[in-house]
């Protein structure tokens, strides 16, 4: 039963997607009744914990944070071909700041300065290396979760002498409010930079960098404040979830899974449309709970051989691999370093 | 008691440094000539340390013994990889940058599959053999003979890498290759069958060092990670596509985390992160990089 | 006024020189050519100008004031614009957003959406697509995917314009278009610099011609004295 609800959720947060590309399309038919179906999906997801098993929220709210992470990482690795692998240490930057700041402030505060700091932390990382090739990025990335850790690891340890923190508890509905209201934000965000100015030049450094920038884009500072926008939503989710993972430590907060997952999701759903990596991340995330307490290895190999399929037989995503069947237009942009 | 110490951190990076040595070169390999980066790098190491501990523990066969039997069975696998998958990767992709990019994705999918097939396997513990493990006096300062066994071998398989690279016609092939795929294939040069050499090659030398490593450290299914990235630290310090850059680059690598872990062994690999940083900001081309 | 001028430019590519100590001046006003065989370094010449490759010696000036050593991005809002050998438009964009995106951040002092909206529609009307502004320019023929670089960097109001071989892979009626609208490109007041292969559009339209070899500039002069000159017959063996 819980898996009715829990579907029918994750069938108005796709149909949401959809939604938002649909306003972003030059014609628009039937604007009342798709607008309408909208608001339905909204009332219907926010209403969820009134109506569904007590399970359906928890579920949703994992669901929710994959989808956010993922739609963060398409965000900027899919215009700029750049490949980040560094949601992790965003992620992981938002839980801490849940953790360290949770017990003086409210949720809304530490979520936003979880949020703030990744953003922060994201600057810097891109002034530093988004000038440099691609490649080099994509490494400087990755082994940013694990410099991260160490970092935070030392200073836990041997600054402020304790090896983990408890983090405050708050109830379940909460969090699951303020992930969906993060997700929320993030896809009208999306929408409006979509429609700017800014969106145009992402949009044309994502088609042919050099061209954009002989046209006057400063490609380098476009990169750079998308590359933070991405980590601010990581960095909330992570703070949001935090209050429920309650105990957390370096090593569990710094986890390279989550630089692994979204990247999945977001291939394996399609980066050409913004509700690929939503159908990505529902998917995987369901398959998750279901082989996790059980199979928990299991299902992480079964991810990687999923990530290596899709990148070898999918490029353009579960959602490319679809329009080719049924609509001439091939799905989308291929990240690329 | 200065001299004891400072031979003490100079001899214990080297050691160090003989492994980062063979598993960049592998990597430098990979890159440099077949254009992968390698994330899953480490899970060969790990395949061949833990492929060492179960022969020994199982059938008790000599560490060093497996450098034969082990690093010729991950050369296949490595081998047989690049035939299959990125060989068609290279195929759909329209650029070089665009299968930079997807080859990297595979080989980070590459990593979890590995890596979760070693759990499942062997289970997540740690676990250690005990071989050479009796010390050796060398001028006031002591160490494990595995450790010093270790770096014999590094070097000597490390020369040999070279002696093969510059003499052989393999090797030559292999360096035509590197430099400029398109003419190298106009003289001749099977260019498929040499990419896949150097990815299996790559490999080879991360299973070496694997089978070294399992000799005098405890190894666990999770420890490939962190070497990759000391991998890529050091071919980047060495000059990406240079393969004496990597090897001289390991050496130096070792010494600097000989240093740092001397005075803080939690900032060691913080102290290499910075390092990468400063390199890529001042001079991405490395030591010896073209 | 000198519009644009080099001294000395130098350019490496490993060992190879590809560009060796190379003087050049354009006029305010003039169509410059520069024409030379292939490998000659014709457009490593545009891209050390355009700022998309850094010089190795020698300076460039764009009305007398330095260029060499800024970012393309910064060049192009002095004032200089370029298209491309291999056409960079934006593919899965429409004509108009394409030309829309120059008028917006190319121009040397920044312009209102609605100003660059509407200069957006001027232009696209001025290389005559406005027909098909909707379409992704992916879609487009070679002659029509051109005029939207060309249009694309007129939008940016530069005051000289690269043309990087604008002839190449069109048929002889669209080649006589191309022409034309060189000639009217001028008309707007923008000073032109054009490498182009095909002799005859170079000859007609040109007030003065570059000939490159080898890196090295060895003629320079009217059409009838490039036409006439012994060197540059030599180099181009009987064309």
């Amino acid at each position: 039963m819980q898996h009715l609800f829990s579907g029918l959720g994750i069938l108005c947060l796709v149909y949401s997607g959809w939604f938002i590309e649909w306003l972003l399309a030059p014609e628009r038919k039937r604007r009342l009744p798709i607008s309408g179906i909208f608001l339905l999906a909204l009332v219907i997801v926010a209403t969820l914990p009134i109506y569904a098993p007590s399970y359906t929220p928890i579920l949703m709210t994992t669901i929710i944070m994959y989808i956010v992470l993922s739609v963060s990482w398409t965000l900027f690795s899919g215009p700029t071909g750049y490949m980040s692998l560094a949601a992790a240490a965003f992620f992981g930057v938002g839980i801490y700041a849940a953790a360290i700041l949770g017990k003086y402030v409210p949720l809304p505060v530490f979520i936003a300065v979880g949020g703030l700091a990744s953003f922060i932390v994201a600057l810097l990382v891109g002034a530093l290396t988004l000038r440099l090739r691609g490649i080099y990025f994509a490494i400087f990335t990755f082994g940013l979760v694990i410099l991260i850790m160490q970092l935070l690891l030392f200073w836990e340890l041997h600054v402020m002498g304790i090896r983990g923190r408890f983090v405050t508890v708050i109830d379940y509905n909460t969090i699951y409010y303020a992930m969906l209201i993060i997700f929320v934000v993030l896809i009208l965000t999306l929408y409006f930079i979509r429609r700017s100015k800014f969106g145009l030049a992402l949009q044309s450094i994502g088609e042919n960098e050099e061209a954009a920038a002989h046209m006057g884009v400063n490609v380098t500072w476009v990169k750079i404040i998308t590359f933070a926008i991405s980590a601010f939503f990581m960095g909330a989710a992570g703070a949001t979830i935090a209050t429920r993972w309650t105990y957390i430590d370096p090593y569990i907060a710094f986890n390279s899974l989550f630089s692994f997952l979204p990247v999945l999701m977001a291939i394996f759903g399609g980066m050409g449309q913004l509700y690929g990596p939503m159908i990505g991340a529902a998917i995987f995330a369901y398959l998750q709970e279901v082989l996790i307490t059980k199979f928990p290895y299991y299902y992480m190999l079964i991810f990687g051989i999923v990530l290596v399929a899709a990148i070898v037989y999918l490029p353009n995503g579960l959602v490319g691999l679809v329009q080719k069947g049924w609509r001439r237009r091939v799905g989308g942009q291929h990240a690329s370093t | 008691m200065l001299l004891v110490k400072t031979l003490d951190i100079v001899i214990g990076g080297l050691l160090m440094g003989g492994i980062y040595a063979l598993i960049a070169m592998g990597l430098s390999l990979q890159y440099g000539v077949a254009k992968v980066l390698n994330i899953a790098h480490g899970e060969f190491i790990m395949l061949g340390a833990f492929s060492t501990w179960a022969l020994y523990t199982t059938f008790g066969i000599n560490p060093l013994i497996s450098l034969v039997i082990v690093g010729p069975l991950i050369f296949i696998i490595g081998f047989l990889l690049h035939r299959t998958m990125f060989r068609s990767l290279m195929k759909s992709a329209p650029s070089l940058a665009a299968f930079e990019g997807s080859s990297l994705l595979a080989t980070f999918g590459l990593l979890y599959i590995i890596q979760n097939t070693a759990i499942i396997v062997w289970s997540a513990a740690t676990r250690g053999i005990t071989y050479l493990a009796f010390p050796v006096n060398l001028w006031g300062a002591v160490f494990a003979a595995n450790r010093l066994v270790t770096l014999g071998f590094a070097v000597g398989i490390g020369l040999a890498f070279y002696i093969f690279l510059v003499r052989t016609r393999v090797g030559k092939a292999i360096r035509a290759a590197g430099q400029d795929p398109a003419t190298a294939g106009l003289m001749g040069v099977n260019i498929n069958l040499v990419l896949a050499l150097c990815f299996g090659l790559g490999a080879l030398m991360a299973g070496f060092a694997g089978v070294l490593y399992s000799m005098c450290f405890p190894i666990s299914p999770t420890m490939g990670l962190g070497y990759t990235i000391i991998a890529i630290i050091v071919v980047v310090l060495g000059g990406l596509g240079s393969i004496p850059g990597s090897f001289i680059g390991g050496f130096i690598l070792g010494i600097i985390g000989s240093v740092v872990t001397y005075i803080e062994p939690s900032l060691t690999v913080a102290a290499f992160y910075f390092i990468f940083i400063l390199l890529l900001l001042v001079r991405p081309t490395g030591i010896m990089g073209k | 006024m000198r519009v644009l001028e080099g001294e000395k430019v130098t350019k490496y590519f490993g060992g190879l020189a590809a560009l060796s100590k190379v003087d050049f001046k354009v006029e305010r006003g003039e169509i410059v050519g520069l024409i030379g065989p292939n490998g000659a370094g014709k457009t490593t010449l545009f891209n050390l100008i355009s700022g998309a490759l850094p010089l190795k010696s020698g300076v460039i000036n764009f009305k007398g004031e330095k260029i060499s050593g800024l970012k393309p991005h910064q060049i192009c809002r002095k004032g200089v614009a370029r298209t491309f050998q291999s056409v960079k438009v934006f593919g899965n964009m429409p004509v108009f957003q394409n030309v829309l995106l120059g008028s917006l951040f190319g121009t040397p002092t920044a312009m209102s959406s609605a100003d660059a909206t509407k200069e957006t529609t001027k232009l696209v009307e001025f290389v005559g697509l406005s027909a098909i502004s909707t379409v992704p320019v992916k879609d487009l023929t070679l002659g029509n995917q051109k005029r939207v670089e060309v249009a694309r960097a007129l939008a940016t109001k530069p005051e000289l314009i690269l043309l990087d071989e604008l002839m190449a892979g069109l048929n002889p009626t669209e080649m006589a278009e191309s022409m034309e609208l060189v000639a009217t490109i001028r008309g707007r007041g923008v000073t032109i610099f054009m490498i182009e292969h095909v002799m005859k559009a170079i000859m007609n339209v040109c007030d003065r011609i570059m000939v490159l070899h080898h890196g090295e500039k060895i003629a320079e002069g009217t059409p009838k004295e490039i036409a006439t000159s012994k060197k540059v017959i030599e180099v181009y063996l009987g064309e």
